[in-house]
């Protein structure tokens, strides 16, 4: 064994002192708000590769939490760990505590296909299938067993009308996803995750391809929609995860020293507004003031 | 200054790039149809001797200068449906398995044998056929044993063209079905095979082109020289390439005329084919762009 693979097997690192820790064990969550993930060193690799580490956060129920920080920090990496999206790409791994309701998310019997129904997700592009609108929106109730007409349609529309969208599209149900426009897309990919009732919406990046109108929209729509889910979003804009979000990750690049490779770290992670007004990380006020590349 | 140079100099590149383009279209064109007038007059004299009848007919007979080619029609599209019926599904499965459920070791041994498979001259499977199938399993020579050897030749080429239209759908797609709680085969379902049914179309179109066109293999195995037409798989008969190829030799006259004109004929089924696959390609594409 070279020095160079028994890098991550050194605990001294793993231990970074003072990073990630500062809000896990938060005074000002209340005692009665339901904790949704509860993560503990949360590390996720691609191959050798630790793209980030030490991540220790309390997910709360019914709330909008952000995750920020610069480019390449791991924020769609922690995302894509909420739902076991990482299960698909080969070689990449998760490793800590990661409990969803007190459960292991990565325990044995649990699997990705129910962890996903209750843990939806919605993409930085909207991905809508090369369907039919209406077909967009079933294609989740359908794999999840509902193959009633009648019950089919109430959802479909309930869906499309809690996606702000009905009004646009009822009339062409029927005509291809792909002729709408990107924010009516992302809009339909909101609607097609929310069809199958999950507890959780992850974004990442959601409004990064709309303009501002359609990114109030759907900002509008994500505090509507807090009274149902909780969600965690990603986003580069820190106006949007000041206007939207409860609480706010902010997350950083660090050297690791071992392999000359950037992995992300959690600096501070709080209630938004002390985030954005009086952050208690050096690191975190020059991102958010923009003194940071 | 120097932009109007760039400018000048693209514009350059651009319209050689024309010529050429237009050059080799041409020449294309230029040989098909010399191609097709030079068969077309060979092929004259027996189908002015035969009329409708040489398509419609089904006795040949070169002594009595008879040539009703309906058996040998009938005995391609025979075989060539058999051939797809039995190369699709498995084609469609081993790309499937390939690209989505083998783990990266096998995939790649998978990949580089069916290629492989791909370029067996046919000469090769046709005695395969005649030593294994026609002798060995007892199956002789018949619609049935070509059929599989046909299949065989072209289920490498569809799995292969498969796989690679297959993995072109982005993970994007894959992700947003994944997502919603769909298990590997309903992603599938979702979003792999609309992503791909146009691409999948053109691979079999291909491979259908292939065996409605191979004339060794199945001038080894098909059977008897006077076609039959019958739905039993069992039975022997014969398909247009094949009588070409056994009888071309000793032909001359009208005989070699009628030959001729068979091969104008699969040459007209095969373009009637490829327009087909393109049509459809073209609207799967037109719908899945949404509009
Ligand atoms: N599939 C993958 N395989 C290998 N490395 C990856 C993969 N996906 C991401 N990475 C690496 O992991 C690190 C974190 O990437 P990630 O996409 O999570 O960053 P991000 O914070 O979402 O960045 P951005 O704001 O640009 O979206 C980067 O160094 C990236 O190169
Ligand atoms: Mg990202």
């Amino acid at each position: 064994m070279t020095a160079d693979d028994s890098h991550d097997d050194i605990p001294v690192q793993r231990a970074a002192p003072r990073i990630g820790h500062r809000g896990s064990g938060d005074p000002q969550v209340a005692i009665d708000t339901p904790v949704v993930f509860d993560l503990e060193d949360v590390a996720v690799y691609y191959g050798a590769f630790r793209a980030v580490r030490g991540v220790a956060m309390k997910v709360l129920k019914n709330q909008i939490t952000a995750l920020i920080g610069p480019s390449g920090c791991g924020k769609t990496t922690l995302l894509r760990a909420f739902n076991r999206m990482h299960d698909v790409i080969p070689g990449a791994r998760v490793t800590g505590k990661l409990q969803y309701h007190g459960i292991d998310l990565y325990g044995p019997q649990v699997s990705a296909t129910e962890v996903r129904r209750r843990i939806g997700m919605v993409f930085q592009k909207p991905n809508p299938f090369p369907k039919s609108i209406y077909d967009n929106v079933a294609f989740g109730p359908r794999v999840n067993g509902t193959k009633n007409k009648i019950e089919l349609d109430a959802i479909v529309e309930k869906s499309l009308r809690a996606a702000a969208l009905w009004d646009e599209v009822k009339d062409r149900l029927g005509s291809s996803a792909l002729g709408m426009s990107g924010g009516q897309q992302q809009r339909l990919c909101i609607a097609r995750t929310i069809a199958v009732e999950p507890e959780v919406v992850l974004m990442d990046e959601p409004c990064s391809a709309l303009d501002p109108i359609a990114t109030a929209r759907i900002e509008e729509l994500m505090r509507e929609l807090k009274s149902r889910f909780t969600i965690v979003i990603v986003t580069h804009n820190m106006q949007q995860a000041a206007r939207v979000s409860d609480r706010t990750a902010f997350f950083t690049a660090e050297l690791d020293s071992a392999n000359d490779r950037r992995t992300g770290i959690l600096v501070e992670y709080d209630v938004t507004q002390k985030i954005f007004s009086n952050p208690s990380d050096e690191r975190t006020e020059n991102y958010i003031t923009g003194r940071f590349g | 200054m120097q932009l109007s140079e760039l400018h000048a100099r693209s514009q350059h590149a651009d319209r050689a790039f024309r010529v050429l383009a237009v050059v080799a279209a041409t020449t294309v064109l230029v040989v098909l149809a010399l191609i097709t007038v030079t068969m077309s007059k060979r092929a004259w004299p027996v189908l002015e001797h035969m009329g409708l009848d040489f398509f419609t007919s089904s006795r040949w007979s070169a002594p009595e200068g008879i040539y009703g080619a309906l058996p040998f029609i009938f005995g391609t599209l025979f075989t060539a449906t058999i051939a797809l019926a039995l190369a699709v599904p498995v084609s469609l499965g081993v790309a499937l398995f390939i690209t989505q459920v083998a783990p990266p070791w096998l995939k790649k041994p998978m990949v580089y044998l069916l290629d492989l498979l791909a370029v067996v001259p046919s000469v090769v499977f046709g005695l395969w056929g005649v030593l294994v199938l026609s002798q060995h399993f007892g199956l002789g020579r018949s619609f049935l044993t070509a059929g599989i050897i046909l299949a065989v030749m072209i289920t490498p080429i569809i799995t292969s063209l498969s796989r690679e239209v297959i993995e072109t759908t982005p993970q994007t797609d894959k992700e947003a079905a994944l997502a919603l709680g769909a298990t590997r085969w309903e992603m599938i379902g979702a979003s792999v095979l609309p992503h791909s049914k146009g691409g999948l179309v053109g691979a079999v179109m291909l491979g259908l082109g292939r065996a409605l066109g191979e004339t060794i293999a199945a001038a080894l195995v098909i059977g008897s020289a006077l076609g039959q037409i019958t739905l039993d798989p069992y039975a022997s008969g014969n398909s247009m390439p094949a009588v070409i190829a056994n009888e071309f030799g000793e032909s001359d006259g009208m005989h070699k005329s009628a030959l001729i004109a068979l091969a104008v004929t699969l040459f007209v089924i095969t373009i009637i084919v490829n327009l087909v696959a393109t049509a459809i390609v073209q609207r799967s594409m037109r719908r899945s762009r949404g509009t």
